[in-house]
């Protein structure tokens, strides 16, 4: 599957990964909802990591979108409670 | 749903609201490219303004630094001068400096990571806005336009992802810069006024003061103690004078009141 992480583009994952990753996103969504930042970032860092050593980049002209969006690797539960709260990617004016 | 998923979705939603907007498929490639010209030029517009308050914090961390500089020249001073009392104050007052250094550090590896983060994204969708542009060129003429919507629709919502991607990290970086420069504001403020010494002194560096006092004191003493080496110096000969003149008594029977009145008389 394709997989983007914000402000380092997309990668293409294996289905070995792919499973991993899945795995590695439930935790990051528990994470989240428990609002505990420890575990966000630890969760948040294995799936970046994951996503890097694992995933191919993307070339830039295939032009696809994702299967999951991870979050900046530096993020915040803050952050991201926002982008899901109003569903609307601040800072993008093309967005409609 | 997990929220990598969502994520994911919100990007889609964003991308299909937008596709449902175009009626011409054909104009949407073109719309849609001008679109990433002009991120283009936001993106590299935002790495210089991270550089620049990049560059600001850097000449207040040399500002900090000559601050810290004096602070420890004025505590050796004090020191020199017996007065620990002062010393302390100037060690104290380059704690305060050294920690508002230390904040100011962290702020500027946060703004070095930003305009790395941002000169790379800038330099990713640069190289996928080349790739659309040659992909659009191609679907216009090979494709009829029946044909070419599939394909129009692909190529727009993958660039559009990257485009709310790039969005997202030059907000990030508008956010970290603005807040950095609140907080430079108020330094330079602090530093062209002077009053940083102020702030964290405790006085228009009272310390300076003092010692700029003890240094003319010292010249003051100096002057002192030259003039009343001449007067001692001349005072003998004149009670030898005053002995010359025939008196009986001498100068050692006098009490110790009277002697002046016995130089005064003579």
């Amino acid at each position: 599957m394709i997989v983007r992480i914000l402000g380092e583009g997309q990668f293409r994952l294996d289905d070995a990964s792919s499973a991993k990753l899945t795995v590695l996103d439930k935790d990051v969504d528990a994470a989240v909802h428990a609002g505990d930042e420890a575990v966000f970032k630890m969760a948040l860092g294995a799936a970046v990591k994951l996503v890097r050593e694992d995933g191919v980049p993307v070339p830039d002209d295939e032009f696809v979108t994702a299967d999951y969006i991870l979050p900046f690797s530096d993020a915040t539960i803050d952050e991201v409670r926002k982008l899901l709260t109003d569903g609307t990617i601040h800072g993008d004016p093309t967005a409609p | 749903m997990s929220v990598m998923k969502r994520v994911s979705l919100i990007f889609r939603a964003k991308a299909d609201k937008a596709l449902d907007r175009m009626e011409d498929p054909r104009e949407t490639l073109d719309y849609s490219y001008k679109q990433q010209v002009e991120m283009l030029t936001r993106v590299r517009r935002g790495v210089a303004d991270v550089a620049t308050s990049r560059k600001r914090v850097e000449l207040q961390m040399t500002s900090l630094q000559k601050e810290i500089a004096k602070r420890t020249t004025q505590a050796k001073t004090a020191l020199e001068q017996g007065r620990e009392d002062l010393a302390r104050a100037a060690l104290q007052a380059r704690g305060q400096l050294e920690q508002q250094y230390d904040d100011l550090q962290a702020q500027y590896t946060q703004l070095q990571d930003q305009e790395e983060k941002l000169t790379v994204a800038s330099q990713r969708l640069d190289a996928k806005v080349q790739a659309f542009r040659t992909r659009k060129e191609t679907i216009k003429a090979t494709y009829t336009a029946a044909e070419a919507q599939t394909r129009i629709n692909e190529a727009f919502s993958g660039i559009s992802e990257d485009m709310g991607d790039v969005g997202l990290a030059i907000q990030r970086a508008e956010d970290k810069t603005a807040q950095m420069q609140a907080r430079a504001g108020a330094i330079d403020e602090l530093l062209a006024s002077g009053a940083l010494e102020d702030h964290v002194g405790g006085g228009a560096d009272y310390i300076q003061a003092e010692l700029d006092k003890l240094g003319a004191t010292a010249g003051v003493d100096d002057q002192l103690a030259a003039m009343k080496r001449e007067i001692a110096n001349n005072a003998p000969r004149q009670i030898e004078a005053n002995g010359d003149g025939g008196e009986s008594t001498s100068a050692d029977d006098v009490p110790a009141a009277q002697q002046p009145q016995a130089g005064d008389g003579a």
